[in-house]
């Protein structure tokens, strides 16, 4: 595991968490087919919190993340997000969708579409946004993630971690309230993992409610204000950082992590 | 002393030599052959036996191309001057067939003083494919696009204007519906969309229809579908087919993918069932058994009703190729779709669709081209299309008795240069998407 280097103080002025609930999922389960991926999963996660899911491979981290914006659908329990509940009723989930941005392993940018164009579509589109407001906004938050002089090019022409500042980018066009990250630098070259890590602690900094699944565990010592572990479709082991890595209670956090920080 | 620098230094050069070219054997005809005719024995011995075969063919066809005629009014006059000129037994081409009768192989029976019409009707046929084909002209030439099929519809077979003008309106009628109600509620709007302009069509048209001929009677001259017949119904049951088996195929295709069991099944049972039945079938379907099912005293165009089913029979395999486009794509791009929360349709036609339709490009269009050599075949329902519905017409008359591969040579090469460019497009479409997105 790599540990990036943070070369300067992170802001923490803004990264106060609210007593305000941004999602809360009680007793959720899900099932795929006979397999239970995901059992009495209870989490509340306030506005603000910066939350790092941690886990072995095939622990349901994906699919966690995925629920809370219906990617996937969960079976039993209760999912409500910015005080709607995700059941099948559509004008719920597109009100969900609408205000839970998400970023990807592998980008999932459109490659038919330029960079802006994959900046303005959906707030066209989804929130009917003026086009000119849209470019303005889209170059604002390129101009954030550092590749407005990309504007123009198609998603094909960009390095890895320009795409994915990109993806992030055209999630924040949406404007949303939660961020959802799943394994965002894991598919990444080495080098290019900071400059994606550098644009997520920008967007902790300024007080975003965060889920990341990562491993970047510098990260998440970094901004994370509670670490979960999940292992085998359940939360094993939540803490702040600096009790879940200097103290963890469960043998298998202590297995997970000692295997992952290679002590 | 003159030459002391001659002594300082040993030799200096004072002429520059041309660089020698590299040998023969490795560059130019020589090497190409080396490389590509003859790198091995087997590949030597292939070289020998492709040659001799062309110079068979050669030396078998040369001569009856050779000995072409093109001036004569029939084929006894044809054979006469052949063997005059070349001596007796001697063979020849007797194009004069076409000079005669091209018209015919064009046109059909469609009468002479209007053959602009389909001229015409051909030559803004590129006016309005220019913008949907290239997509740098602007984008207000689509408006014309939009109204062209009516108005070819109408200069091909004449008649009163207002039909045509209302099945459009129809169509206006169904827009603003969807355009009015869909603030409202996207179902009802969908419903509408279709049941205004076909309530429109059943009931408001004929009223409409014989007071406008009344008031404004702007008519030309009609055309009979019988009279219609060679490239001219060709073309037009190739070109209608393809405008309307693409979105047909598109619809085949996303049904096929749906959730929805009943929608799933329908594409489905549809697709295999069109898929398993040979064309010919439903040519005799469209002639015979169609007059059946209408209600009795309806009089349904023979042309449209090959039309409809040349083009369920092209949007079965376009949907099959669609969906191998569809399949192609990684599940990513729908998650990002679905996140981003665009809806069904806005993710099918921002994101899916342009990328599912540009890997199925090549298929689409070898579907076109297969579908415009099969319209040939209408000649089975008695239509007379050009490769042999015309040409056997011609040997019916006394002069051109006998004559039989100068049509085939004609029509063929017709066919091939039509179909050449449509796939030749595709392939510049092609490299134009990839240059584009890469
Ligand atoms: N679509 C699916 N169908 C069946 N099983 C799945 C599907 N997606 C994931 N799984 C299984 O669910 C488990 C959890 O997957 P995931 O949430 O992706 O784990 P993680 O992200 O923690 O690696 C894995 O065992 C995986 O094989
Ligand atoms: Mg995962």
């Amino acid at each position: 595991m790599t540990e990036p280097h943070f070369d300067r103080e992170i802001d923490r002025s803004h990264m106060q968490v609210s007593d305000e609930v941004a999602i809360q999922i009680e007793k959720m389960n899900k099932w795929y087919g006979q397999f239970h991926v995901l059992r009495d999963i209870d989490l509340t996660v306030n506005r603000g919190e910066r939350i790092v899911i941690a886990g072995p491979s095939g622990s349901g981290k994906s699919t966690l993340i995925r629920c809370i914006n219906r990617l996937e659908e969960h079976q039993s329990g209760k999912i409500i997000v910015d005080g709607t509940e995700l059941t099948s009723d559509l004008k719920n989930i597109d009100k969900v969708r609408s205000e839970v941005g998400m970023v990807f392993q592998h980008f999932n940018l459109f490659p038919h579409l330029t960079i802006l164009e994959n900046c303005t579509l959906a707030p066209i589109w989804v929130r009917k946004i003026p086009k000119k407001e849209a470019i303005e906004t889209a170059m604002h938050f390129l101009e954030k993630v550092k590749i407005p002089e990309q504007a123009h090019k198609y998603p094909g022409m960009l390095s890895g971690g320009q795409q994915q500042r990109v993806a992030i980018a055209r999630s924040l066009c949406m404007k949303p309230r939660i961020m959802l990250f799943d394994e965002p630098t894991s598919a990444l070259d080495p080098e290019m993992i900071k400059e994606v890590l550098d644009t997520m602690i920008e967007l902790a900094e300024e007080g975003m409610t965060m889920l990341c699944v990562t491993h970047e565990m510098g990260f998440a010592q970094a901004v994370a204000n509670r670490v979960i572990f999940m292992d085998q479709g359940q939360i094993v082991e939540q803490n702040n950082p600096h009790d879940f890595f200097n103290n963890p209670q469960s043998d298998r956090t202590k297995l997970f992590l000692s295997q992952i920080l290679g002590h | 002393m003159s030459d002391t620098h001659a002594q300082t230094v040993a030799y200096v050069r004072d002429t520059m030599l041309e660089p020698k070219p590299a040998p023969s054997t490795q560059t130019g005809a020589v090497k190409w052959l080396r490389d590509n005719l003859f790198s091995s024995w087997l590949n030597a011995a292939l070289t020998v036996a492709g040659l001799l075969v062309v110079y068979l063919l050669f030396t078998h066809f040369f001569p009856w191309f050779r000995h072409s005629v093109w001036n004569a009014d029939s084929l006894k006059e044809c054979r006469d001057i052949i063997t005059g000129e070349f001596g007796e037994g001697a063979t020849g081409a007797c194009w004069g067939v076409i000079r005669e009768r091209w018209h015919q192989f064009m046109f059909g029976f469609y009468p002479p003083e209007l053959y602009w019409r389909p001229v015409l009707v051909f030559v803004l046929l590129f006016v309005a494919l220019a913008p949907i084909l290239f997509t740098h002209l602007p984008r207000a030439l689509l408006s014309f696009s939009a109204i062209y099929p009516l108005l070819a519809i109408w200069l091909l077979w004449g008649g009163s204007v207002w039909p045509v003008v209302m099945t459009g309106a129809g169509f206006v009628l169904g827009y603003l519906a969807l355009k009015l109600l869909g603030n409202v509620n996207g179902i009802i709007a969908g419903i509408a969309a279709f049941a205004v302009p076909i309530l429109f069509w059943m009931f408001a048209v004929g009223p409409i229809d014989d007071l406008l001929k009344q008031i404004v009677p702007i008519s030309i001259q009609s055309v009979d579908s019988d009279e219609f017949g060679g490239f001219l119904l060709a073309i037009t049951i190739g070109v209608g087919g393809i405008v309307m088996s693409l979105p047909l195929g598109i619809i085949l295709a996303l049904g096929r993918q749906s959730d929805m069991f009943l929608v799933k099944s329908f594409s489905v049972i549809f697709i295999e069932f069109i898929r398993g039945v040979p064309l010919i079938t439903l040519l005799f379907v469209a002639s015979l058994l169609l007059n059946y099912f209408l209600p009795p005293g309806t009089s349904f165009d023979i042309i449209l009703r090959v039309m409809i089913l040349v083009t369920l029979f092209a949007a079965a395999y376009i949907a099959e190729v669609i969906r191998g486009g569809l399949a192609a794509l990684p599940r990513g791009q729908y998650e990002a779709a679905d996140a981003l929360g665009l809806d069904y349709w806005k993710a099918q036609r921002f994101i899916i669709l342009p990328q599912a339709l540009k890997i199925s490009i090549p298929g689409i269009v070898s579907t076109f081209i297969g579908m415009f050599k099969d319209t040939t075949l209408v000649v089975f329902v008695g239509l007379f299309d050009p490769l042999k519905g015309i040409p056997d017409f011609i040997r019916s008359v006394f002069e051109w008795k006998g004559i039989y591969w100068e049509p085939f040579i004609f029509v063929g090469a017709i066919f091939f240069i039509l179909n050449f460019s449509m796939s030749r497009y595709s392939m510049y479409l092609e490299r134009k998407l990839k240059r584009d997105h890469r």
